[in-house]
């Protein structure tokens, strides 16, 4: 089947999505998927930041769709056409999306581990106004412990319910879901308290904000101050793929190898990303690449960062001597004559 | 007097009851379509009929169910939306209190035609009494043979529940029913597939309204040449309406369609003119999700033709200058209403009620009962005025189900016909501050001190 996105032309099966063909082409007309992932079942359809334009049905039907299509759960047709970036009207779309998300989000990414790989950062970056239009209070939540490992934020929650397909895919119960209707709609254990299972580590990787991160990763730094390593073990229960976090000979965090689409390439055990945190557990097969422009790179192995040296003369930087001590109260002694008079 | 088929027989002393119902014509559509027609025979009366859903979209009836997949070998089902919960909408309750047997006689004509074996009706949880109602009729109805194993010695079996919902105006949205139906979340479902293809557990299924389904019997003994005689063009047959707000009669009325919308406020039959004799301010004609209409509009279309009870009358002039016929919920307004007011109470409905799977309606939904609630209680800036066009159009059309459009378009109406209030809001927030406006000093005597 041939579909057309912003002009590329490209061969696919039938059945594929057109967010799926756009990423076989790539660049910039891949929409922003805030709730599809391809390793999960029934997944996408929600967030609706991936919402492209169709502008031809298909060459049986040419008729082009009146409304915006989102792309992740939109079958291609032969001779469809698609309006991704090219369309103003998308744009526009995507625009309100991230508005829309980012009304009652916390924005407290200076202290969210998920700052540096998250998606709604991303998407504001590439979509959001420069400009505060809601006034009034944000939603919040009462934190809720939900076991062990996995610390929950729910006010960065975008309710895209990965993490529910996760926990009905990958373990044997779920034992979390979502809670109330509406604006009220919340990630929870409801009864249970703990989410406990040896694949539940899974829903960190697949959150896309900073509502689900790793407990054992908690405050401990920033995802650009480690070196993400490509490692493995002989692990009994998972492939054992994995990146390694590192800071200097210690192992901070333990995830999966997440691709260019922030997706995990296979998923691991809890064993694995919880336990393990000895180099001496794990193979080292070498530096983990990532996007060009990822804030991760701030700290790669490419480029030498030299010393930095200041070429200001010192007097300007650190001012006078005579100046800094007649600013400081303790340098001018105080005598008792001072006092009287 | 006009045409009745549905509320014909209301008023028969005991016509609840299985016996009297059965005395008076009752089941006459179950036998004559068991014993007399094929299935496929039916669905082409009824497609003959030109019936329309009466649930609020208007979709042909006959059409969606030749729609249904009889190759798959999978089995069908037949659900009926008994949810009704839209703001200004209470025909489909009157019609199952007051005459349940008819719904369950539609219900098991329809099924045949549908080769449906296991049908539901889903009704809301706050109709607990209708329920009863209801799940006393289906007893005397298998009693009576017309449900159960071989009706009337056919090898055609039919089961039939009631199935109570929980509190949802989104498990009205035909696919969010059939999940909350299997026992999941109330989530609409993202279409494709329609139902009739992979409805109620992965099985083709029909959902069709009370009233829809009421009809059947009617059109089945009477033809379909005869139901399509009856109204107006496209707007075939008869429509309940729920008439409320301030008119003299407010109840639920079967009309003919193609009456003037003058003659249904103003005649003795229906509403019986307003209430008292402040004028006309505003009408919404099909329930709190379809557009406002202003006086000017509301017994003449814009370009001056009279503005008649049909599907297409009612929507001439788009959304500028005209609204839809939905599900029938009358609502009337006298100049002591505030429409701002109402709106801020339409969109709190929409907030509370969405079901928030989709960011634009999770999120925009109470962003705009924010500000209109900030606007109402005199807080309000004629920023927000323009914010609230803006984020209606954001949700417009780009979310899962149409409840996002059926919370933006009555804010979107009231600001393109009522913009003024809006101002005024703001400009004189001592005005409004008390919640009597408008009812010492109707709008129009104030509307002067609006500068443009
Ligand atoms: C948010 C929402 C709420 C709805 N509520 C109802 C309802 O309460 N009753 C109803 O019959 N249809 C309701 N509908 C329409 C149904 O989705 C569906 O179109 C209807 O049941 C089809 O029946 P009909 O073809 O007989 O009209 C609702 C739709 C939406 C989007
Ligand atoms: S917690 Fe994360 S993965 Fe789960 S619904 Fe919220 S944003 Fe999605
Ligand atoms: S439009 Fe609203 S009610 Fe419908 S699926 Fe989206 S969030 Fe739920
Ligand atoms: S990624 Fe398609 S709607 Fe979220």
């Amino acid at each position: 089947m041939k579909v057309t996105i912003d002009g590329h032309e490209i061969e696919v099966e039938p059945g594929t999505s057109i967010l799926q063909a756009a990423r076989m082409i790539g660049g910039e007309s891949v929409p922003p998927a805030m709730c599809y992932y391809s390793k999960l079942e029934g997944t996408g359809g929600k967030c609706r930041a991936c919402l492209v334009e169709v502008s031809k049905g298909s060459e049986a039907d040419p008729r082009p769709m009146p409304k915006l299509m989102a792309s992740c759960k939109t079958g291609v047709m032969d001779g469809m056409e698609v309006k991704s970036i090219t369309s103003p009207r998308v744009l526009e779309a995507r625009k309100a999306v991230t508005e829309f998300l980012l009304i009652n989000h916390p924005l407290d990414c200076p202290v969210c581990d998920q700052a540096g790989e998250c998606d709604l950062q991303n998407l504001a970056f590439n979509h959001g106004k420069e400009q505060k239009r809601f006034k009034e209070d944000k939603r919040t939540f009462a934190p809720e412990n939900i076991g062990e490992n996995i610390q929950l934020h729910m006010n960065r929650c975008i309710l895209c319910y990965r993490c529910v397909k996760t926990a009905e895919q990958l373990t044997d119960k779920r034992v979390h879901g979502v809670c109330g209707r509406g604006e009220h709609a919340q990630i929870s254990t409801y009864i249970s308290t703990a989410i406990d299972n040896e694949f539940s580590g899974n829903m960190i990787d697949v959150c896309p904000v900073g509502a689900l991160t790793d407990k054992t990763f908690r405050f401990k730094s920033r995802v650009w101050f480690n070196k993400p390593y490509n490692a493995h073990r002989n692990c009994p229960t998972c492939s054992g793929k994995v990146t390694l976090w590192m800071f200097g000979e210690e192992i901070q965090r333990v995830t999966a190898r997440k691709d260019e689409f922030h997706e995990v390439e296979e998923f691991i055990c809890n064993s694995c990303r919880f336990d393990h945190k000895d180099p001496k557990d794990w193979i080292i097969e070498g530096p983990r690449k990532f996007e060009k422009f990822s804030v991760i790179n701030q700290n790669n192995y490419t480029t030498k960062l030299d010393k930095v040296v200041l070429n200001t003369e010192k007097q300007i930087v650190e001012g006078r001597e005579q100046d800094r001590n007649k600013i400081s109260m303790k340098a001018i002694p105080y005598t008792e004559h001072e006092s009287k008079e | 007097m006009a045409t009745k088929i549905l509320l014909d027989k209301i008023n028969i002393p005991g016509i609840k009851s299985y016996e009297v119902y059965r005395q008076n014509g009752g089941y006459a559509s179950v036998e004559k379509a068991l014993k007399e027609m094929t299935p496929d025979a039916i669905t082409e009366e009824v497609k003959a009929s030109g019936l329309r859903g009466r649930g609020g979209a208007g979709f042909p009836v006959g059409l969606k169910w030749s729609f249904i997949d009889k190759k798959s070998g999978k089995p069908r089902h037949l659900v009926c939306n008994a949810d009704e919960s839209e703001p200004g909408t209470f025909k489909d309750r009157y019609l199952m209190e007051h005459i349940p047997h008819l719904l369950i006689e539609g219900m098991i004509t329809a099924s045949y035609a549908l080769g449906a074996n296991l049908s539901y009706i889903y009704i809301r949880g706050e109709y607990m009494w209708v329920f009863k109602i209801l799940e006393r009729a289906i007893k005397e109805a298998y009693a009576a043979g017309w449900l159960g194993k071989n009706i009337l010695g056919t090898d055609y079996s039919l089961d039939l529940h009631v199935h109570c919902g929980a509190g949802a105006y989104i498990c009205g949205e035909e696919t969010a029913l059939i999940e909350s139906l299997e026992g999941k979340r109330g989530n609409p479902r993202i279409k494709p597939p329609f139902p009739a293809v992979s409805g109620l557990w992965g099985n083709p299924t029909v959902v069709n309204n009370v009233e829809s389904i009421s009809n059947v019997p009617w059109i089945v003994n009477n033809s379909g040449e005869a139901y399509s005689k009856l109204g107006l063009g496209r707007s075939a047959g008869t429509k309940l309406i729920s008439a409320s707000g301030h008119i003299r009669k407010p109840g639920v009325y079967e009309i003919e369609m193609g009456i003037t919308v003058h003659e249904f406020i103003n005649s003795d039959e229906y509403c019986g003119g307003m209430i008292d004799d402040r004028p006309i301010k505003a009408l919404v004609p099909g329930g709190s999700s379809v557009p406002i209409l202003p006086a000017h509009l509301i017994y003449k279309t814009a370009n001056g033709e009279d503005r008649l009870m049909t599907y297409e009358s009612l929507s001439d002039g788009g959304f500028e200058t005209g609204s839809m016929l939905g599900s029938g919920g009358f609502i009337v307004y006298n100049d002591t209403a505030c429409i701002v007011r109402n709106t801020w109470n339409f969109a709190r409905f929409y907030a509370h009620e969405s079901c928030g799977q989709c960011s634009p309606c999770r999120e925009g939904t109470g962003w705009l009962e924010k500000i209109l609630h900030r606007i109402e209680i005199g807080n309000g800036t004629m920023e927000d005025i323009d914010l609230l066009w803006n984020i209606q159009s954001n949700i417009e059309g780009n979310t899962i189900c149409p409840l996002g459009d059926a919370a933006a378009w009555p804010v979107a109406a009231a600001i393109r016909h009522f913009r003024e209030e809006f101002e005024y809001h703001v400009l004189y927030p001592e005005k409004v501050k008390n919640r009597d406006h408008f009812v010492n000093e109707p709008f129009s005597t104030v509307k002067h001190l609006i500068n443009k």
